[in-house]
């Protein structure tokens, strides 16, 4: 691949630094942080950026006329601007703050599920959706009456696509599916998918929580719909995130939620809303989250990117190549496009095991379900574990642990 | 790596791969599910009684190595026991794994069960230690479902 070249232009031992987290030590060793797909670390960048708010900018957003809330306010509202920047949205207006991708498939699904989404309508799934990304549409599908169908997906962790085709027709009204799963690191064929769905007329909701972090995302270019993601996969605070929507389906749909902010007047006999995004942000919001996602953002434009994606991209092929010629070792999700996650399960050892043997060694990795449940089952394990990268991770990471691995299978030998 | 190999002590390993009494109890006359939602650890216990007295106990299921060999054991233990008993053993056992009960100075009738105060290095163990504990409650106090979230 053309990444070896990039790799050695991108200087991971410089990036660590910007790090504080990855410098300590965890049970007397050195932290080997590989849970990025549940949350990745913050940089100083942003650390100084949040500190710097709460010590000096800090009022509440769109309701002030003192200096302090126009501040605030300026900083909230370029945060939506580097948003919109960082994934190429047409406005910032499109740009909604939400706490997570979380919150945001739940406005999607109910704000747009209440307007356009009636009995007897289906809404297309797929197998390898993380719980946030089913559960909101199960139960707008129950309030409205409207099916539920999943596009299957082969061994390899693969969306079917001919079925997916076959399953989209008139009674159609969303497809929701994630851009990357959280649970087998496929890549889903986004464009091409969006691109047939459009040619029903029926709009898509990607659930982009593990792709903004690991490639690079434009949503002019892939004409999704609605785009949703978490800052704290992407290296800013949790309670930050990011709900986009075409202006055209956003003015289309009401309000999900009810409060301060979302109103234009207010009279006990009607209501009338604001504009977006301000009708979709009701209540204060995450002032300081939201900015600092737009500091993570900063961040992320400060650095060689493309170079770190390449980086992160090449160890995750070294990590592959090393974990499958472990015996007894099974990588769960093998697709051809695939990013940033590894899955596995060991023969014998339950992964629970394995990360708590793993903490020991000082490396950080997730055992469990991974809130993909239906994945589980569709590969018959209760769990895997999962090693998942972020670009300042290193090759001593993966030695570090697939030498652990092999301490796991000594232990249950 | 002490306080690991207080974890995985071999009675634990050898429990976890050839568990005792691992199978069905066809016409039990208690069982309950027991379940851990956060790493999908699930377990059906049953029990026959006679004279108030635990006849048999077995157990099925999937989990890791700590709950699997925790489930083991207790059948071993419990064996012979009258359900009074049991619960005292239920009590003594959840305090050690919490903290509540130090196995050196407080009196207990744990025997070789104190081999899981390992656990109480480990937090997030902890649940994968008592669940089959937890849902062996639930089965002799007729409930048939519980979950350690
Ligand atoms: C693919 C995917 N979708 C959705 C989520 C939910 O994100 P959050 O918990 O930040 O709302 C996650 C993360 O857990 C995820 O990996």
């Amino acid at each position: 691949m053309k990444a070896v070249k990039e790799m050695s232009s991108f200087d991971v031992e410089k990036i660590r630094k910007d790090f504080p987290v990855l410098s300590q030590t965890v049970n007397g060793k050195p932290l080997r942080y590989l849970d990025n797909a549940a949350s990745s670390q913050v940089p100083n960048l942003v650390i100084e950026r949040g500190a710097e708010y709460l010590k000096k900018e800090h009022s509440n957003v769109h309701r002030g006329v003192h200096y302090l809330s126009q501040k605030a306010t300026t900083e909230y509202e370029a945060a939506r601007e580097k948003v919109r920047k960082f994934i190429n949205a047409k406005e910032a207006k499109e740009c909604i703050f939400v706490r997570g991708c979380t919150e945001g498939v739940n406005l999607v699904a109910n704000a747009y599920g209440r307007k356009f989404i009636n009995e007897g309508d289906e809404i297309i799934l797929s197998q390898m959706e993380h719980h946030s990304n089913i559960v909101p549409w199960q139960m707008i599908a129950e309030e409205r009456g409207a099916k539920i169908r999943v596009i299957p997906m082969n061994e390899a962790g693969e969306l079917i696509i001919d079925e997916y085709e076959n399953m989209l027709n008139e009674r159609t009204k969303m497809v929701a599916v994630a851009h990357i799963s959280n649970s087998l690191g496929t890549i889903n064929p986004l464009k091409s998918m969006i691109e047939t769905a459009h040619k029903f007329g029926v709009p898509v909701c990607v659930d982009g929580a593990q792709a903004v972090p690991h490639i690079r995302v434009d949503v002019q270019d892939l004409d999704a719909d609605f785009y949703v993601f978490s800052g704290h996969k992407m290296f800013a605070p949790t309670g930050s995130g990011v709900c986009y929507g075409k202006r055209e389906w956003l003015e289309k749909m009401d309000s999900y939620q009810g409060g301060g902010s979302m109103i234009y007047t207010v009279t006990f006999e009607k209501t009338t809303y604001a504009p977006i995004p301000e009708k979709f942000e009701a209540g204060t919001p995450a002032i300081a989250p939201s900015i600092g996602l737009g500091a993570a953002i900063d961040y992320l434009n400060s650095i060689d990117l493309d170079a770190a994606f390449a980086h992160e991209h090449e160890l995750l092929e070294y990590a592959t190549e090393k974990l499958s010629k472990i015996e007894g070792v099974k990588l769960i999700g093998t697709a051809k496009e695939k990013a940033s996650v590894i899955s596995f399960t060991l023969e014998n050892v339950h992964p629970h095991d394995i990360g708590t043997i793993l903490d020991q060694e000082g490396i950080a990795i997730r055992a469990g379900h991974h809130c993909a449940q239906p994945v589980m089952q569709f590969y018959d394990v209760p769990a895997t574990a999962r090693a998942s990268l972020a670009f300042y991770n290193t090759k001593e990471d993966v030695d570090v642990l697939c030498d652990s691995i092999q301490k796991v299978i000594d232990v249950f030998a | 790596m002490s306080e690991l190999s207080d974890l995985y002590q071999e009675v634990i390993l050898d429990h976890n791969k050839n568990p005792r009494n691992f199978r069905d109890i066809a016409d039990a006359d208690k069982t309950a599910d027991g379940k851990n939602p956060l790493c999908g650890d699930a377990l059906r216990v049953y029990v026959s009684l006679e004279n108030d007295k635990v006849k048999d106990v077995a157990f099925k299921g999937s989990g890791c190595a700590i709950s699997k060999a925790s489930a083991s054991m207790m059948t071993q233990v419990i064996k012979g026991k009258s359900k009074q008993e049991i619960e005292v053993l239920f009590d003594e056992f959840h305090k050690m794994v919490t903290g509540e009960l130090d196995i050196e100075s407080d009196e207990n009738n744990l025997g070789k069960l104190k081999i899981f105060a390992g656990v109480l290095e480990f937090p997030a163990r902890v649940k994968c230690a008592s669940l089959s504990w937890h849902t062996l409650h639930a089965a002799l106090n007729d409930e048939q479902e519980i979950s350690t979230e």
